[in-house]
């Protein structure tokens, strides 16, 4: 068969959010995905994960697009849309850093169950904004799994000095459990470069 | 697959790829990580992409000379965009999610932020999206967009193009890529289309196509796209 290249990735600029994200940034257009992956209905321990993106200056970035992907409270993945209607769960969200204050991006999600043996939960993120050619791959891991954590072999093969910028923060608030999780794009004032997988 | 290999997806090729770190592209210094990426093992790498289906698209959401009308057509050179959605061995990316969005003729984006000095058009938004049908393919009507200033550095203006966003069939074939016009002068002033490496830097162009071109409507642009696919690896 003939080998094809792939085609080259370039940024996503800084106008995509009524392509991208409609809905949050108030353009008349549906969007596709969200920052609500959970419905009331869905089962697990509904969260919150917040954060922001912050540059090498230790600046909050306010045009990036955060995209996260997870299984459900079980473990399982969502595989039809009408398996997401059913279980109130959608398993993708997406949110822009540029309608909040102090550009956060907020998901409202269930702590996902760990997809197999010997793997802690941990959550899928894509990172994408103006000024970054290539969107970067990461993983939000919970404080509250240290046990989990530590046994994890992706988690575990990071430089252990790393590892702490894969960890959200839970906080339990007034509002339910909230996991903080700032993302890095370089090693700043505000704190270490977020690892960035080769996926 | 024999007992000893396992379904993965093909690594992403860095020869294909733009740099982290551009110095023609000034915002990329402050935003590019500059730790080198951690590799990890295929076998541990998630494989699901997000699930979408064909209802939650409006009927127009492929066309947008339409699917944002308030009060006439908008205005400019109407275009067909297509073309087919691949993974590196050939095989047609079938039912994945094309996202599309862009300036409108006169170079200017519905974004709020974009404060170029160039007229909106009421009747177009530039935001599209579709499906690819069983052969990889695509298909857009739209309005040829426009070239428009940039602040990257003095006298700076962005070719024409399309952004487009893709899934493909895992959470890692991920790709965002933008769309040129062939014949575009300022393609070799562009930071962005320079950045990517040489040899690859044309599959980025469209293709005029008179096949695809309508007679008394739309001119027609051809634009494949190649993603990660599935691969055969042994079991680590």
């Amino acid at each position: 068969m003939t080998q094809h290249k792939q085609t080259p990735s370039q940024t996503v600029g800084p106008y995509f959010a009524y392509g991208l994200a409609p809905t949050q940034y108030g353009y008349d257009f549906k969007s596709l995905f969200t920052p609500v992956l959970a419905q009331p209905h869905a089962v697990g321990e509904h969260i919150r994960i917040t954060g922001r993106v912050l540059d090498g200056a230790g600046k909050p970035v306010n045009d990036a697009l955060i995209e996260i992907n997870q299984p459900d409270a079980s473990g399982q993945h969502i595989n039809s849309v009408e398996e997401s209607e059913r279980k109130g769960f959608a398993g993708f969200g997406r949110c822009g850093t540029g309608t909040l204050a102090g550009n956060h991006f907020s998901f409202e999600t269930v702590k996902p169950g760990a997809r197999g043996d010997g793997q802690a939960p941990f959550i899928d993120v894509c990172v994408t904004m103006r000024g970054l050619l290539l969107n970067t791959f990461s993983r939000i891991y919970f404080s509250d799994e240290a046990a989990a954590n530590a046994k994890d072999e992706v988690l575990s093969s990071v430089p252990a000095e790393r590892r702490a910028t894969l960890v959200a923060v839970r906080e339990n608030t007034p509002g339910g459990p909230v996991y903080r999780f700032d993302i890095h794009m370089q090693d700043s004032a505000e704190g270490k470069e977020t690892v960035f997988f080769d996926l | 697959m024999t007992a000893d290999t396992v379904q993965t997806i093909s690594p992403r090729d860095w020869a294909c790829h733009p740099a982290h770190i551009d110095p023609g592209y000034k915002s990329t210094g402050l935003r590019g990580p500059k730790h080198a990426l951690v590799p990890m093992k295929h076998a541990l790498a998630e494989r699901n992409a997000p699930v979408y289906s064909a209802v939650q698209l409006g009927a127009l959401d492929n066309d947008m000379t339409k699917n944002a009308v308030m009060n006439g057509e908008p205005l400019g050179e109407r275009i067909i965009v297509t073309g087919r959605v691949i993974d590196e061995d050939g095989r047609p990316v079938k039912n994945t999610l094309v996202e599309v969005w862009q300036a409108n003729a006169a170079g200017r984006y519905v974004h709020k932020l974009d404060q170029h000095d160039a007229p909106l058009d009421p009747n177009f938004l530039g935001a599209g999206r579709c499906l690819t049908d069983n052969e990889g393919r695509y298909t857009f009507k739209s309005i040829k967009p426009g070239a428009y200033p940039w602040g990257n550095h003095p006298n700076a203006w962005r070719p024409n193009h399309i952004h487009f966003s893709l899934f493909g069939d895992y959470f890692a074939s991920r790709l965002i890529t933008q769309m040129y016009f062939p014949g575009d002068p300022l393609l070799p002033y562009d930071p962005m289309y320079m950045g990517a490496p040489e040899h690859l830097r044309d599959t980025m162009v469209s293709k005029f196509s008179l096949d695809v071109t309508q007679p008394d409507y739309a001119l027609g642009y051809v634009f494949d796209i190649v993603l990660r696919g599935a691969k055969a690896t042994r079991f680590e």
